[in-house]
């Protein structure tokens, strides 16, 4: 393996300012990695030409000293992200041929950090599965496989292609969205750290909306300083959405510390949930005895609506998403399936345009809105979810923070868990609460299973503290010297 | 003012409710930051929200929220500090999100009233039920092409706000009046500009009958989209008339939506949109409930002009003018300006006889509107003072308005100009008296016998002056010189 | 909550998915199946509990009304399956 490939961004940055090496040649190596490693397929476009153009322009900001803090990183943007002139699928056939004219806040945002764009990540379709096997553009492979056996595993989802270029080394970062654990849970599951921040951190505008009261952008990183670099370049306040909120962003990675001294972690006990591998139980409890050796007090603390997490995120996200896909009907852009009148081309583009997951949640999300069974299911469900932040936020009056495994399984083969969506659904069981309320969370890589499948730990944090949870995973990340590759990856390119 | 409609069976009145969609005056759309103005090439207002393109998220309009505040002040509303935009669902071209953006469960204004002033001199409270904001939707253009719709969304998200009343008008006058009075307050608030010829001013008629003395309300139609004082009172009874004959028909009505069809003066039922309906509303997630504060809407209404109902009562109380002259004055705030400039330190009532009689005679002679006239208030008001300091008589005065409101300038100018100032010079009328007693014998003796018979000499005494006579002085002149009735 | 085929045909329409009638008992008994593991909800007392619509804070900053946006047109249209002098060209629309 290129030696390039196995920097993280801060090792990258600092040779990129030292001029040891161009952006130029950290493109290529990572141009490279991306052809080598196309059976995964990490990526639904690839955009070899604009990032060789963006690198050259890179390296020339750093001639001029002009650089910026993230110049000549390449990365991977989600494809839910709209990009101008790149197309932009949502990993849906909807919008086959879409390209969008603008850009959307975030990606804008690490642009003019220096970023250069290596392609769009593939995901599940309208960021709507937790294993990428819904994509219009066909499943990701995850780049690790059980020790002793090739079978293919998922990278988890929906950012499943980010992940699996960030574990393969395609990409140092990668973009992803995260609804209901979107970013946590294929970070786990590929051996990297993925950190959704608290909701209104970063813009929504310009990323293809799925659930809108839930929806985060966050940064997919192999390390905790580089999530910290990379969330700094895309948070900030938006006035083109008013669900971005105005505060301040703290300069996260100057201020990193792996010091958890007097920290407080709270283990939520209905964590402990029914047919959790003994295995996550473990590296679970062994997380804690890292952080109570690094000075924390650990605490057990009880959020006692977690278990309705789940059913409320189920009847949340898709009311919202069910309004949310109404605009792709095939009028002003994307799929048109001509029918013989304007009704059937609607139904046609739109059952031609989405696949079953899509229309599944479509469907949920219309039902439970549809006259007679509102208060019955949404009204009901936000009732819940109030009550759901509500345990966090007392929980958060005697802790700083939360640890919990990220998710309750170990990542499992492409069309395992397929027949039953619900199954499907309690992968994100660790994850759905803290989006339910709203709350800043990270999932880092810190052990392997039995079979030599990579494990992450999720820390959880208040509002706004985006800081206690990096310094928390930072620690831990110390604590677990998690360096694994996966299997594999040793030999190419 | 009772309407009745007369049929076989009996006496029918009816109950109409009215929900007015009026344009909010705003630059930009109620989301998003695209140009409201009228007309433009299509697709030109449009931006990339209002296209429905992904990930394009609402932004809520300040003055939006500040004019649909002003306007529940206006109509003595109820304004909720918190309020919610919903997302109303359905598929349509012309809604690119698939949902309209308005205000459902929790509107911006709750319950007010709208005094409508009757013929007769009365009045009479029509309560207003609730007003919300919400954003249009773009233009179907149907007849460009042979078998397809074009769709342009320069309309698309401006923001309406709809207003509804309670069912308690009684006739298509009432309507009528009530469009009328809720279109004045709305142009002296400035918040619609209340231009029904572009639609900026439109109204959904729900009209149900009853037989006389019955309290329940009978199954309603809803009428839509009235763009004229005119259709609102044709389509209204037309449709209460086809509802009583339905029903002594033995028919029922059925509660649906129809179409006014201006042409053939009836309405008909728009089956196409019957479909059963189900629009799943649910709060927006992309917008944050709208929170005002009390300070918020006191700093509004401390703005607020004064409404046509005080105005109206201060015109009669201050300038002792009639009810129907005060009504006719304040009905455009442009108007009650003018008038108040022009009566300011003068005779309000013989102002207002000019406003009302002359100029307007004269604008609508010339096609124009107030804000247009060629005589500015001052000017009229100059007019006035040279008919109080007796430089020139009333008759006079319309010559010099008429060459005012051609050439504009100065009346005192024009009467120099033109030579038109009041004889009221004694030795200068004398003779002429003089001369007329003794060439006309005749008609002095006809003066002891008919005191009117005055008013030949006054008449002569004029004609000879071109007009220009002071006609009090003559009057005293003449009084002393004939002989008076025995 | 048990949802039958006519039931699926209904949102279906309004959700403007074509789901053909062959594959309406199948999609019954999945979201049937979805909606009941979803019910275990009514367990939850929320007696007096507000719905909760927004884990933000209210007080976010309006737009000014400011006309800074459209005279785009190419960007509007740049996606579109059909135009016509400018305009979306979509099915008839029948009024």
């Amino acid at each position: 393996m290129n030696e390039l490939l196995g920097l993280s961004i801060t090792q990258a940055a600092a040779r990129l300012a030292a001029r040891e090496i161009s952006a130029r040649e950290l493109t290529l190596a990572h141009l490279d990695a991306m052809e080598a490693y196309r059976s995964l397929n990490a990526f639904i476009t690839e955009t070899p030409e604009r990032a060789l153009a963006m690198a050259e322009a890179s390296d020339g900001r750093i001639g001029r000293g002009e650089a910026a803090s993230l110049e000549g990183i390449p990365i991977g943007m989600k494809d839910l992200y709209c990009t101008a002139d790149i197309p932009t699928t949502a990993g849906s056939r909807i919008l086959a041929g879409f390209v969008p004219t603008y850009e959307s806040t975030v990606s804008a945002n690490l642009w003019d950090a220096g970023c250069v764009c290596l392609g769009k990540t593939n995901l599940d379709e309208f960021a709507m599965g937790s294993a990428n096997v819904t994509s219009h553009h066909g499943h990701v492979t995850s780049p690790w496989t059980r020790a002793g056996d090739n079978a293919a595993l998922v990278p988890g989802g929906s950012s499943g292609g980010s992940a699996a270029a960030v574990a393969a080394r395609i990409a140092m970062a990668a973009t992803g969205t995260d609804t209901g654990g979107s970013i946590r849970q294929p970070a786990a599951f590929t051996g990297i750290v993925g950190m959704k921040p608290t909701y209104g951190r970063c813009s929504r505008w310009g990323i293809v909306a799925f659930a809108s009261s839930l929806d985060q952008a966050g940064p997919m990183t192999r390390t905790v300083a580089d999530a910290a670099l990379m969330l700094q370049a895309m948070a900030g306040f938006d006035s083109k959405d008013m669900t971005s909120a105005d505060h301040e962003v703290p300069d996260w990675s100057g201020l990193l510390k792996a010091d958890v001294r007097g920290l407080r972690i709270g283990i939520p006990k209905e964590y402990r949930v029914d047919a959790m591998p003994e295995e996550i139980e473990r590296l679970w409890q062994r997380g804690a005895e890292w952080l109570r050796a690094a000075g924390a007090e650990l605490v057990e603390v009880s959020l006692p609506h977690t278990r309705y997490a789940l059913p409320t995120y189920y009847i949340i996200a898709p009311a919202e998403a069910s309004s949310n896909l109404a605009r792709y009907d095939g009028m002003r852009f994307g799929l048109r399936e001509e029918a013989e009148d304007l009704t059937r081309t609607y139904m046609r583009s739109r059952a031609e345009g989405f696949g079953a997951e899509v229309q599944r949640r479509v469907l949920i999300g219309t039902y439970v809105l549809s006259a007679g069974y509102y208060d019955a299911y949404y009204v009901k469900a936000q009732k819940v979810r109030r009550r759901i932040a509500e345990d966090f936020s007392a929980v958060f009056e005697r802790v700083d923070a939360l640890l919990t495994p990220t998710a309750p399984s170990a990542p499992f083969r492409i069309g395992e868990k397929m027949d039953d969506p619900v199954a499907m659904y309690l992968n994100d069981v660790f994850t759905v609460p803290s989006s339910l309320a709203g709350l800043p969370g990270i999932s880092v890589p810190a052990g392997l299973d039995g079979q030599g499948l990579p494990l992450g730990l999720q820390v959880l944090g208040r509002a706004w503290d985006e800081q206690t949870v990096l310094d928390v995973a930072l620690a831990l990340e110390e604590a677990a010297g998690f360096a694994t590759l996966p299997y594999g990856l040793g030999e190419a390119p | 003012m009772s309407y009745r409609i007369a049929g076989g069976t009996g006496e029918w009145e009816i109950v109409v409710g009215l929900e007015v969609h009026a344009q909010v005056t705003t630059a930009s759309k109620l989301f998003s930051g695209a140009s409201t103005a009228f007309g433009g090439e299509p697709n030109t207002h449009v931006a990339l929200l209002d296209a429905g393109l992904p990930g394009m998220l609402p932004v809520l309009n300040a003055r939006a929220v500040e004019q649909a505040v002003t306007t529940g002040l206006g109509l003595d509303a109820q304004i909720n500090l918190l309020s919610t935009f919903e997302r109303k669902n359905y598929f349509y071209p012309d809604l690119p999100l698939g949902y309209q953006i308005s205000q459902y469960q929790e509107p911006i204004v709750g319950r007010g009233a709208l005094l409508l002033d009757l013929p007769d001199g009365g009045t009479k409270s029509v309560g207003i039920t609730r007003l919300h904001l919400e954003a249009d939707a773009g233009k179907s253009l149907h007849d460009r092409l042979a078998d397809e719709t074009l769709i342009d969304l320069n309309r698309c998200g401006v923001a309406l706000m709809e207003i509804v009343s309670e069912p308690e008008i009684a006739s298509p006058e009432e309507a009528v009046l009530y469009m009328r009075k809720l279109r004045t307050i709305l142009r002296y608030l400035g918040t619609c500009d209340g231009d029904m010829e572009k639609g900026n001013l439109r109204c959904d008629a729900n009209v149900s009958v009853r037989r006389v003395g019955e309290r329940t309300l009978g199954t309603r139609c809803e009428i839509k989209n009235l763009n004229s004082m005119r259709f609102v009172a044709r389509a209204i009874d037309h449709e209460a008339r086809r509802q009583v004959d339905l029903i002594e028909a033995g028919g029922a009505v059925v509660q649906e939506t129809r179409l006014f069809d201006s042409e053939r003066g009836e309405t008909r039922s728009m089956r196409s949109k019957e479909e059963a309906h189900d629009y799943r509303y649910f709060p927006d997630p992309d917008l944050l409930p709208v929170q005002l504060t009390q300070d918020y809407v006191d700093r509004l209404k401390a703005s607020l002009p004064e409404l046509p109902d005080t105005k109206r009562l201060r015109f009669m109380a201050d300038y002792g003018l009639s009810a129907q002259d005060a009504d006719a004055l304040v009905a455009e705030r442009a108007t009650a300006d003018y008038f108040e400039v022009t009566a300011k330190g003068r005779d309000a009532k013989l102002a207002a006889n000019w406003v009302l009689n002359d100029l307007f005679g004269q604008l609508a002679a010339s096609g124009r509107t107030i804000e247009q006239s060629p005589v500015a208030p001052a000017q009229l008001g100059a007019l006035l003072d040279l008919i109080a300091e007796g430089t020139i008589s009333g008759k006079i005065a319309r010559d010099v308005f008429a060459a005012m409101a051609v050439d504009g300038g100065d009346p005192a100018a024009i009467v120099e100009a033109k030579g038109l100032r009041q004889v009221s010079d004694t030795s200068a009328l004398e003779p002429i008296v003089d001369r007329l007693i003794e060439d006309n014998p005749a008609q002095v003796e006809s003066c002891r016998k008919n005191p009117k018979a005055i008013g030949w000499f006054t008449g002569q005494v004029m004609k000879a002056t071109g007009g220009k006579a002071n006609p009090q002085l003559v009057g005293r002149l003449l009084a002393a010189k004939l002989p008076r009735a025995e | 909550m048990a949802l039958d085929p006519s039931t699926v045909a209904r949102i279906a329409e309004l959700a403007r998915i074509d789901v053909p009638e062959g594959e309406r008992s199948r999609l019954a008994l999945e979201l049937s199946h979805i909606l009941g593991w979803i019910e275990q909800l009514g367990e939850v007392d929320t007696d007096d509990v507000e719905p909760l619509r927004s884990v933000m804070a209210i007080e976010r900053p309006w737009r000014p009304d400011v006309a800074d946006d459209g005279e785009r047109r190419e960007d509007v249209l740049a996606n579109a399956p059909k135009t016509h002098d400018g305009c979306f060209v979509v099915p008839r629309v029948i009024e």
